[in-house]
């Protein structure tokens, strides 16, 4: 039994959803290197048929509670492309501002409460809260007016209820727009502050890199988030309604979830996955802070998606506030939605915190669904993580086994994966 | 006086009902002073089986999840359900209106026996609730004032009465003359009717009060032209597992 290394970690902590790590080293061999998914499967795909058109992405927001309004808006691409719905620019503009809103309140939860953790030594941010008192309070700060942004603009921070297939239910006054313009320009400070910390303990972050292909939205005029094409950094586009020519989803034994990839043996989405494709239209502060990490496009080394995170940070505060002068000038009208309700069948995307996602329907000419598909982030990354598993753990094998899997997690942690959104994903 | 340990679990989830505790933001700064977090896998990798409260989010949803859940429940003094699909079973109860056959198929094609699952139900179809926390997803102000409560060693209270109450209280314009039919007359309210405030209508995602109305409910779709047929596509999206219980 000399020299037998296993590790077990049965549910990685500091995700949101159930995944272990599986390793075994022998003799310095290594044996078995497995991410599994085991999180309870929840068939959303099943529960959306016979609903009503209306009911579909408030049913479907609950595929997630931490990126809701990325499904929610996705769900409503998706009705508003099988039924024809036409939006106003004022409603592009508001789901814009809330694409912003849940990146900038997923990623420094993420980097603020579940990495940092890792970089300053520490099991959870409590120890920091003593620690770090200053940064901890300005985390919390950033985080909670991002979700003051989701109140204002979605109605709520988690299941928004005020985006509806057509537009909005409510708009936001002039007066609490202007507010929310201030707090976020008082904030920056905030945000600067957080980026030097993680700079100075950026040295942690593994050096690893495995060459892979990286999938996002791509939009002429904006770094994309809210609309475009998919992209691969292995080149060429594909119109969104040909995303099953992307994801090629299959099954593993090992998970619950499906796994997903296009030319290689996986691909990554997510924060890197949009900087590598699209970092020339980031704005400049997020540029700057993509240089003083040295991440440049295109990177390889996936511990790398959390500083891409904190470039995104940067990017969705100055667009946010660029994003609210142009709907400030512009001025707030009372738009109520109109639909006429069709038979037909349509899909949308977004990119989500966790990188892109499909949502695809079929309606019935009463509105009621027939038949849905959800491809989610996580999914497209599971294969990813595996590879990565597969060619991290021989270049750290002779170390000691807490290193090992503490650098397994921190890999697994470094895709943010959102576990319970990816197990009930996928028509067959 | 020693601080209460506390766990927080999850099952099948979307674990919003935990980030709105995270979302307490400052606050939650003082419940982590004033309690002991002893395990909360979404938030430290610390993890103890010693605790006095377990607060479960999430429905049960294969034999598997039981093992788990009656482990907790042995372990905890007070377990406090955490959100619709744990006091509910919630959203997640939408499968069971089809044949299992059908769903796993439908997601999962000719591997689907490889994958466990079974009619989803709240946590008490399982073990004992002490407490329970109703919402999709939770108000994390009840949350808070649940937790004062049980500091206190006193019973939390979450109201008996419809969200029709808190509706006619927030002035707003009742739904049903929007046109909208609406879940308020017959829902737990707590939640200061937010989705009638922010321009929908009651989903119902409380849960039904203890002895709803059910009367004055038909009396109201009748008066708008609507029979309990047109909304039991409503009852069935968070109460679908006490339907299924009758």
């Amino acid at each position: 039994m000399n020299g037998e290394k296993v590790i077990k970690v049965s549910h990685v902590t500091r995700v949101e959803g159930h995944g272990n790590i599986l390793i075994k080293i022998k003799d310095g061999k290594v044996e078995e290197c497995q991410w599994q998914v085991v999180e309870a499967p929840r068939f959303f795909e099943a529960m959306l048929r016979g609903r009503k058109w209306y009911e579909v992405a408030h049913i479907t927001s609950r595929i997630c509670g931490i990126c809701s309004i990325g499904h929610t808006l996705t769900s409503l691409k998706a009705t508003e492309a099988a039924m024809g719905v036409t939006l106003s620019e004022q409603t592009k503009k508001f789901r814009r501002l809330l694409m912003h809103a849940e990146n900038l309140q997923s990623h420094i939860l993420h980097l603020g409460y579940l990495v940092l953790p890792d970089l300053a030594g520490v099991p959870s941010v409590v120890p920091l809260a003593s620690s770090h008192t200053e940064h901890v309070l300005r985390v919390i700060r950033i985080h909670r007016l991002a979700n003051e942004m989701s109140d204002l603009l979605g109605g709520r921070t988690t299941h928004p209820q005020r985006p509806v297939v057509g537009g909005f239910t409510k708009w936001p006054t002039v007066e609490e727009m202007e507010t929310l313009r201030q707090k976020l320009a008082d904030c920056l400070p905030d945000v600067e502050a957080v980026a030097s910390l993680i700079k100075d303990l950026a040295g942690k972050l593994p050096q690893f890199t495995r060459e892979t292909e990286y999938i996002a939205l791509k939009h002429p005029d904006e770094y994309a988030l809210y609309d475009g094409d998919i992209a691969s950094t292995d080149g060429g586009t594909w119109p969104v309604d040909q995303y099953k020519e992307v994801t090629n989803e299959y099954l593993v034994p090992q998970s619950t979830a499906k796994f997903t990839k296009n030319r290689r043996d996986s691909y990554m989405v997510g924060a890197l996955a949009r900087l590598n494709l699209n970092y020339d239209q980031l704005t400049s502060k997020a540029k700057e802070v993509s240089e003083a990490f040295g991440l440049k496009p295109t990177s390889h080394n996936p511990f790398m998606n959390n500083v891409a995170q904190l470039v995104e940070v940067v990017h969705s505060m100055e667009e946010s506030i660029r994003l609210i002068d142009d709907l400030l000038n512009n001025g707030i009208k009372d738009e109520k939605p109109s639909v006429s309700v069709r038979a037909g069948r349509g899909s949308g995307s977004t990119e989500v915190p966790r990188g892109i996602l499909f949502h695809e329907y079929e309606y019935n000419k009463d509105g009621e669904c027939v038949w849905a598909n959800c491809i989610i982030p996580t999914n497209q990354n599971h294969a990813n993580i595996q590879k990565d598993l597969e060619a991290l753990v021989p270049e750290i094998k002779d170390r000691p086994q807490e290193q090992i899997e503490l650098t397994a997690e921190m890999l697994v942690r470094a895709y943010d994966p959102c576990i319970s959104c990816s197990t009930h994903c996928i028509f067959l | 006086m020693e601080k209460p340990r506390v766990a927080f679990f999850d099952f099948a989830s979307c674990e919003g009902c935990q980030l709105q505790i995270i979302n307490l933001e400052e606050d939650l700064l003082k419940v982590v002073a004033a309690v002991d977090v002893v395990s909360f896998r979404e938030a430290t990798k610390e993890h103890s089986d010693d605790y006095d409260i377990a607060f479960v989010e999430g429905s049960i949803t294969r034999s598997s999840d039981e093992d788990r859940l009656n482990q907790i429940r042995g372990n905890a003094k007070v377990l406090v359900a955490l959100g619709s699909c744990a006091v509910l079973g919630g959203i997640n109860c939408i499968k069971n209106f089809h044949a299992p056959e059908y769903y796993r198929k439908f997601v999962y094609g000719e591997k689907a026996m490889l994958y466990e699952t079974y009619p989803a139900r709240p946590l008490k179809a399982v073990v004992p609730v002490d407490f329970e926390i109703p919402g999709c997803p939770i108000n994390r102000k009840e949350f808070a004032t649940v937790v004062k409560a049980l500091l206190l060693g006193k019973r939390p209270e979450i109201p008996n009465y419809p969200v029709c109450v808190e509706c006619k209280m927030a002035e707003n314009l009742c739904v049903f003359e929007k046109g909208m039919t609406c879940m308020g007359p017959v829902t737990r309210a707590g939640c200061g009717s937010c989705c009638v405030i922010e321009g929908s209508f009651c989903w119902g995602c409380r849960g039904l009060v203890d002895n709803p109305n059910v009367d004055s409910q038909r009396e109201i779709l009748a008066k708008y032209g609507l029979s309990v047929q047109d909304v039991l596509g409503n009852f069935r999206l968070y109460t679908g597992f006490s339907e299924v219980a009758k």
